[in-house]
């Protein structure tokens, strides 16, 4: 791929510039809204997003762009993401419509605040300088610090954002101070530059390794992997299910582009190092994630650890350290946002006024009450436990393709025998909407939106493991 | 001869009955009345067209026919490819046989979601067709993982008491097993590419050579997850669970075809693939079955229960289909014998053939005497014959079937099976030969309790007869396993070159 430096990069963050112009211009209507009117912050938010698509597509690259004195880097794959991560944000925006209103939450600062961490998103998956990763990083943690605190009258949500964001601040501190150790023994941020350098140093350099270990400690943190999932949980559970849905989407595409852009283009000649350090993590957090989340009771905290379990997946994919791993990973990133931001829209489907429909329990006979969102709830649930015909199971199997390819038999087996595990406890979800009664009768209440985009997400769930290629031809053209 | 046959055939057979079952769930329970009759007329052409298939096919040839193939995800190299021969032909028209009469079975016992039910048993339908006619092993897995998605729906809504536990654990068993068929599938996939041409095809998986090391571990793979299908002792737990807990039907289509796809993966993957591996674990193969023919003999003796007892012989009776396919190189290292090795392979696909008629003839007895009484306890009855006269002179046959009579299809699989095994060793014949008795032993005592004797309380002396629709079935059923046992010519005739052809294939070395 041919390198072509613009000094003049505007062309190249317009999406961004974009989507900055159009927060602040929302933060200025905003402030004039009354309190029923605030649908039209809701309204230009959407429209911004599509704007922003719209933009990111006129100005799409054939090919690496570098821009911003290195700064910054436009790539297909950057475009693709930037685009999934526009959708993701729009969905879980339609998806909440109805329980922030519900619960007093629906206020113009929410909306700015899922655009700002929307605006960390794009500059993670643009970043060709550390600085950048790192100004990305933050841009995203703090707008969603306070967006898990945006329920002000609840204590648990309250006690769960103070969570995340000491120990996400810690986190970010340790990033930073493996930045810093690289910095001190190449003389470089800039990604390639790091490239060239680590081969200049050598990548047995002690000094290297040493500030590796912390980078990996910053990305496992992001992406919320063993060891440093605890907050992962709390998380989940305490904030306001929307906020859930939302953490569990576009950051996710942010957390896989941030081992990517370090790892895979800044690290790329210490593969041998961080695969062994990102193999331990992985399986701990498959073991981890799948044995945990058999005991829980509540369906966010069984999310969140099934997220974890998910996250030593994408890692398996990224630690293969071929093009075909990190494709295969961007692959089960983009199925995994597709089916969690689905699972999330069932809870807000069931959620009613003093009902937040996130226990197990609820589940019970929904057959009964709905058999269409049943049916799409058990799509969901295959999908994420990997069976076919669902997109999940080709996520798995590029995933275990990649691993098997670079002679990490071994590896695969060990997760397809943690899937089994992981089967078990989808199949209760299942086994509670299908085959028990239901232990109420009030209907599902939720308006025409979120019914009908839950429903083609769910369909989308079935079409995509029918013609993968769709998406899978997608990653294979970025990340040739 | 030349199929005449220019469209897509073993497509139709596939989604024709998906498409039905779709229908039906969006037609819903409110218009049940027309729901069934257009579960029964797809099931009923589906059945129409796959005999097609046999007066079609062509049987001077091993190679696949009816060939059909599509790009499907050009990244894995991996094609919709259809096709059949002599051993997936013959299941193909089983599946296709059976299912409407499952959808008969249920006309008006099922009164639960009815829709639904039937709509699982369609999709059901072609999702099994598509296992036997796959050629890509990535489709082939995709629609056999896809399989129990159904399958565990049924167990689990419309299943007896402890359904739960038995659908969960059928679903984890055999999920668990496959998946490490999964991974192997993938190795080989990654082979076919340093060869040069990157495939998922069954067919470039038989060429590829493979040393005996990989060959080791993909053959133990493969036995984790056919042997479970099978299923094999010691891993058929899951199987008098989910067989006591099914409804009906679920019973019928799970003992009739589902357990056959362990079987027939055994002859589709284990041996071309691993044939060095299969010769050095045979001894493994040969002694599960074994185990399985004796023991789980004795096992269904003491059953209590008719469901389990039947679901214990169909894994005594599964035991032939095992050993009929790894005698081949038992047979093989003695003296060549390539015609032993054959008749090895045909009493094995015989076999299979026979026990889906006839295991699933034997759940619908017992599904006719569960819906008049709702008992499966065998001690719940006694005398039947006096209030059931034509329902027992159905289940003596069957019984018989079962135990191997000759003139019914049970003896032709067993008999090639034991000839065998004779040319083989003596005392492998001599094991299985138990079967003999031990079958004869369970299923005529099975009988001699239910039937026959003074009736044995209220229950069994208000029973009325069978209705038209059991009779249909019973009947269709009947004369099927009949006409299978007098001239089962037609169906050796059909799988012979591919039998020889695979023969051929297993006996030379990969190495």
């Amino acid at each position: 791929m041919e390198a072509v430096v613009t000094n003049f990069g505007m062309q190249a963050a317009a999406a961004e510039i974009f989507l900055l112009t159009a927060v602040c211009v929302i933060l200025l209507v905003d402030v004039f809204l009354k309190d029923e009117q605030r649908w039209i912050t809701y309204a230009l938010s959407l429209l911004t997003l599509v704007g922003a698509a719209f933009v990111t597509v006129h100005f799409a690259v054939d090919t690496r762009v570098i821009a911003f004195e290195g700064m910054f880097i436009a790539d297909p794959m950057g475009d693709v993401l930037k685009l999934f991560s526009y959708g993701t944000v729009a969905v879980s925006l339609l998806y909440s419509r109805e329980y922030l209103e519900r619960n007093g939450l629906f206020r113009g600062e929410y909306f700015v605040l899922a655009l700002v961490a929307l605006l960390g998103v794009m500059v993670m998956v643009s970043a060709g300088n550390l600085l950048t990763v790192y100004l990305g990083v933050e841009l995203l943690s703090l707008s969603l610090y306070a967006m898990v605190a945006f329920d002000r009258d609840s204590g648990i949500a309250a006690e769960s954002a103070m969570k995340y964001f000491v120990l996400g601040a810690i986190a970010s501190g340790t990033l930073l101070y493996g930045f810093s150790i690289l910095y001190g023994v190449t003389g470089t941020l800039q990604l390639d530059e790091l490239a060239v350098a680590v081969r200049e140093v050598g990548p047995g350099n002690i000094g290297l390794i040493f500030g590796l270990a912390f980078v990996i400690v910053g990305i496992a943190f992001k992406f919320g992997a063993v060891p440093f999932h605890m907050w992962v949980p709390d998380v989940y559970h305490g904030a306001p299910t929307p906020v859930t849905l939302f953490i569990g989407a576009a950051p996710k595409i942010a957390s896989f582009v941030l081992a990517i852009r370090v790892l895979a283009e800044g690290l790329d000649a210490m593969v041998a190092s961080w695969q062994s350090m990102l193999i331990a993590i992985s399986v701990l957090s498959m073991i981890i994630g799948n044995v945990v989340a058999i005991a829980q009771t509540n369906l966010k905290r069984m999310l969140a650890y099934s997220t974890i379990s998910h996250v030593g997946f994408i890692l398996l994919g990224i630690l293969a350290g071929t093009n075909d791993g990190y494709r295969a990973s961007m692959f089960y990133t983009l199925t995994y946002v597709i089916t969690s931001v689905g699972s999330f829209g069932m809870i807000l489907l069931l959620s009613r006024q003093g009902f937040e429909g996130d226990q197990l329990e609820d589940f019970k006979g929904l057959h009964r009450k709905s058999p269409w969102f049943a049916a799409v709830m058990m799509m969901l649930m295959f999908s994420t436990a990997g069976v076919p015909p669902f997109v999940g199971f080709w996520a798995k199997l590029a995933v275990l393709g990649a691993v098997v390819d670079v002679g990490l038999v071994w590896l695969a087996a060990v997760a397809v025998l943690l899937s089994v595990v992981a089967a078990f406890y989808y199949l209760r979800i299942i086994k509670l909407m299908y085959f028990d009664e239901p232990t109420d009768a009030v209907d599902i209440q939720a308006g025409g939106t979120l019914r009908a985009v839950l429903s083609a997400n769910g369909v989308a769930v079935l079409a995509l493991g029918i013609f993968p290629s769709l998406l899978l031809d997608l990653c294979a053209r970025v990340l040739p | 001869m030349q199929s005449t046959i220019t469209w897509p055939i073993l497509s139709v057979l596939i989604w024709l009955p998906i498409a039905g079952g779709v229908a039906m769930l969006a037609l819903g329970d409110k218009n049940i009345a027309l729901g069934r009759w257009i579960a029964l007329i797809t099931t009923a052409v589906t059945f129409g067209i796959s005999t097609l298939l046999w007066t079609e096919f062509d049987t001077t040839t091993a190679a696949m026919q009816f060939v059909e193939e599509r790009n499907w995800i050009l990244l894995f190299n991996s094609y919709y490819a259809l096709g059949v021969d002599g051993i997936a032909m013959p299941l193909v028209v089983l599946t296709a046989f059976i299912t409407p009469l499952v959808v008969i079975s249920a006309w008006t016992v099922i009164e639960k979601r009815p829709a639904q039910y039937y709509a699982a048993f369609l999709i059901l339908e072609g999702l099994m067709i598509g296992v036997f006619s796959a050629l890509d092993a990535l489709l082939f897995y995709v629609l056999w993982e896809a399989m129990l998605i159904p399958m565990f729906i049924i167990i689990g809504i419309w299943g007896g008491p402890r359904r739960v536990y038995a659908t969960i654990k059928f679903f984890l068993y055999t999920f668990l097993g496959s998946v490490f068929m999964l991974v192997s599938l993938i190795y080989m996939y990654l082979q076919t590419c340093d060869a040069g041409q990157c495939s998922y095809a069954i067919a470039d998986f038989q060429r590829l050579p493979l040393g005996l090391n990989e060959q080791l571990f993909i053959f133990v793979a493969f036995l984790a997850a056919f042997a479970v299908k099978v299923p094999m002792w010691p891993v058929h737990t899951w199987l008098p669970d989910a067989h006591v807990e099914a409804p009906t039907g679920g019973s019928v289509i799970l003992a009739a075809i589902m357990l056959k796809m362990g079987g027939y993966g055994f002859l589709r993957f284990s041996l071309p693939i691993t044939p060095d591996a299969s010769d050095t674990l045979d001894w493994l193969v040969i002694s599960l079955s074994l185990i399985a023919v004796v023991y789980i003999g004795f096992v269904a003796l003491v059953q209590q229960d008719m469901k389990k007892l039947i679901a214990y012989s169909s894994i005594a009776h599964m035991g032939f289909v095992t050993l009929g396919s790894f005698l081949t190189f038992e047979l093989m290292s003695v003296n060549g014998d390539t015609r032993g090795a054959a008749m090895g392979i045909d009493g094995a696909m015989v076999q299979m053939i026979s026990h889906g008629l006839i295991s699933g003839a034997m759940f619908f007895c017992v599904g006719v005497l569960y819906d008049r009484v709702h008992s499966r306890e065998i001690n719940s009855y006694g005398g039947v014959v006096n209030t059931m006269p034509i329902f027992a002179a159905f289940m003596v046959l069957f019984a018989m079937a079962n135990s191997g009579l000759p003139a019914t299809s049970g003896f032709v699989g067993e008999f090639l099976v034991l000839i065998a095994s004779f040319r083989a060793d003596f005392w492998y014949a001599f094991l299985a030969g138990m079967t003999l008795i031990l079958g004869a032993a369970y299923t005529l005592w099975l009988v001699k309790r239910v039937v026959f004797g003074p009736i044995a309380n209220h229950h069994v002396a208000e029973l009325q007869d069978v209705n038209g629709r059991e009779l249909l079935i019973l009947g269709v059923l009947a004369i099927a396993v009949l006409a299978l046992g007098l001239w089962p010519a037609p169906l050796l005739d059909v799988m012979r070159p591919t039998v020889e052809n695979l023969v051929q294939q297993i006996t030379v070395s990969k190495l």
